[in-house]
């Protein structure tokens, strides 16, 4: 399959690539690892006339600790998060669910400020970080602008990032001790986007109660979710058996699957309860076991 | 529609070629650098016969663009092979028939030489993980598993 032609850019610095977003505003897409943006636009889906690659600006590829922030630049690889140790030791529910995406080849080219980008609710990087709590830096001509994810989706494919503009780093907080994460995923097999797939994160207090919770919806809807109602429920409460299965009731209560190809709206919506409850339990006891 | 003068260094020999912005690296590989051991399988991300390894990282030529990999290094299944003697990988296919037609088999082999690049020792587990962007449809993939294994050993035999 051949892309329509387009013209090809390849900005040395973050300047030079906005400069060049904000020139051919809707007709261009900046590109970095291409894996949902090369195959929509081998399928016609998309038909940029400008690509501008930012692949080679160089010092966009960071990924590191500071104060109690991860900074996620715009190139990180998920293969770079996948092998990162940071990840591994604080951000399980990240570890989790990198290792789930696409597959080897796909993940030593896509990146998480692209997954982001994309607006696809299959994408599992968006439950993940909506979980997590991110924020989302943006560039444009007219300077940076910080976006909390839960800001940042706002339709199918389509986000909150303007003509110009694109994702220039990404900041998760570093979960505080007490804390835990999971993310589990229903597929057809390995590698496919999710069935459904839920993301939860949790902050134990001294009594061992919920003292923050986030909890991301994957392909549960036309966006990706925030389970806010299920995540306030649980806020300042014990992890009960019960008061998962609550929180999972809730979180599937705000879900909004579609069937198709894949399973029936009503599974999907079961299968978001499930996920909740179990993801949470697993959340609990990570955060119980000391580890983040 | 732009055109550009792309150069890489391709199992260790400069080649160069005008191309179009569009013009997909498995294309640029097959028709113009005359490189067709590397297969389009699926032409959709999934399949993996078109797998080689940019930069020593196993990637997807069909989606890539020829014009990412300017000034860029690159293997293919060509570029295993040492003259006449087998890469372990290749050897390895050969001795516990890691193939029946063959199709897949270039792009299994280069996602498993970046798996190994990476990771010399890899646990089964660490094998069929490495090889999931990969589809073979006739063995099951016990024996390329196995193949693998056979690679791995022989290398750590300094072989």
């Amino acid at each position: 399959m051949i892309p329509q032609a387009f013209d090809y850019h390849a900005p040395k610095t973050l300047a030079e690539a906005v400069g060049l977003l904000a020139r051919f505003g809707d007709d261009a897409k900046a590109l970095s690892g291409g894996q949902s943006l090369i195959p929509l636009m081998k399928l016609r889906f998309a038909g940029p006339a400008h690509l501008v690659d930012i692949n080679g600006i160089p010092g966009l590829d960071y990924l590191q600790e500071e104060g109690s922030t991860l900074k996620i630049g715009a190139l990180v690889r998920q293969a770079q998060l996948e092998q990162s140790p940071v990840v591994k030791a604080k951000f399980p529910l990240l570890a989790d669910a990198v290792r789930m995406i696409a597959d080897p080849q796909v993940r030593n080219r896509g990146t998480l400020a692209g997954n982001l980008a994309h607006g696809d609710p299959a994408n599992d990087q968006p439950a993940v970080m909506l979980a997590l709590g991110a924020q989302v830096v943006i560039a444009g001509s007219k300077g940076e602008r910080t976006l909390p994810i839960d800001k940042f989706f706002i339709g199918t494919l389509t986000t909150a990032l303007n003509a110009g503009e694109l994702v220039k780093e990404i900041l998760v907080p570093i979960p505080p001790a007490n804390s835990g994460g999971a993310y589990y995923k229903i597929e057809r097999r390995v590698g496919d986007f999710a069935i459904v797939a839920v993301g939860s994160q949790v902050t134990l207090d001294k009594s061992g109660n919920c003292q923050k919770v986030g909890i991301g919806l994957t392909n549960a809807g036309p966006t990706p979710i925030k389970a806010t109602k299920a995540e306030a429920f649980l806020t300042g409460k014990a992890p009960s058996e019960a008061n998962l299965t609550e929180a999972g009731r809730l979180a599937a209560e705000m879900s909004d699957p579609a069937s198709d190809t894949r399973a029936p709206a009503d599974y999907k919506k079961a299968m978001v309860q499930e996920l909740t409850i179990r993801t949470l339990r697993t959340a609990v006891a990570r955060a119980k076991g000391g580890a983040a | 529609m732009s055109s550009h003068k792309v150069t890489v260094t391709i199992n260790g020999q400069k080649r160069s070629a005008e191309v179009e912005a569009r013009m997909l690296l498995v294309h640029f590989i097959r028709d113009y650098l005359r490189l067709t051991g590397t297969h389009v399988g699926c032409d959709t991300t999934s399949c993996g016969a078109c797998t080689v390894l940019l930069e020593g990282q196993a990637v997807k030529s069909c989606t890539l663009f020829a014009v990412q990999a300017e000034g860029k290094t690159l293997q293919t299944v060509e570029g295993l092979a040492q003259g006449t003697a087998l890469h372990p990988l290749q050897e390895g296919f050969k001795e516990h028939h890691g193939l029946q037609c063959g199709f897949c088999t270039p792009g299994m082999l280069m996602s498993a030489a970046g798996l190994l690049s990476r990771n010399p020792r890899p646990s089964e587990e660490e094998i069929r993980w490495g090889i999931a962007g990969n589809l073979c449809r006739c063995t099951g993939y016990q024996n390329i598993v196995k193949a693998v294994q056979f690679a791995s050993d022989k290398m750590a035999k300094g072989g």
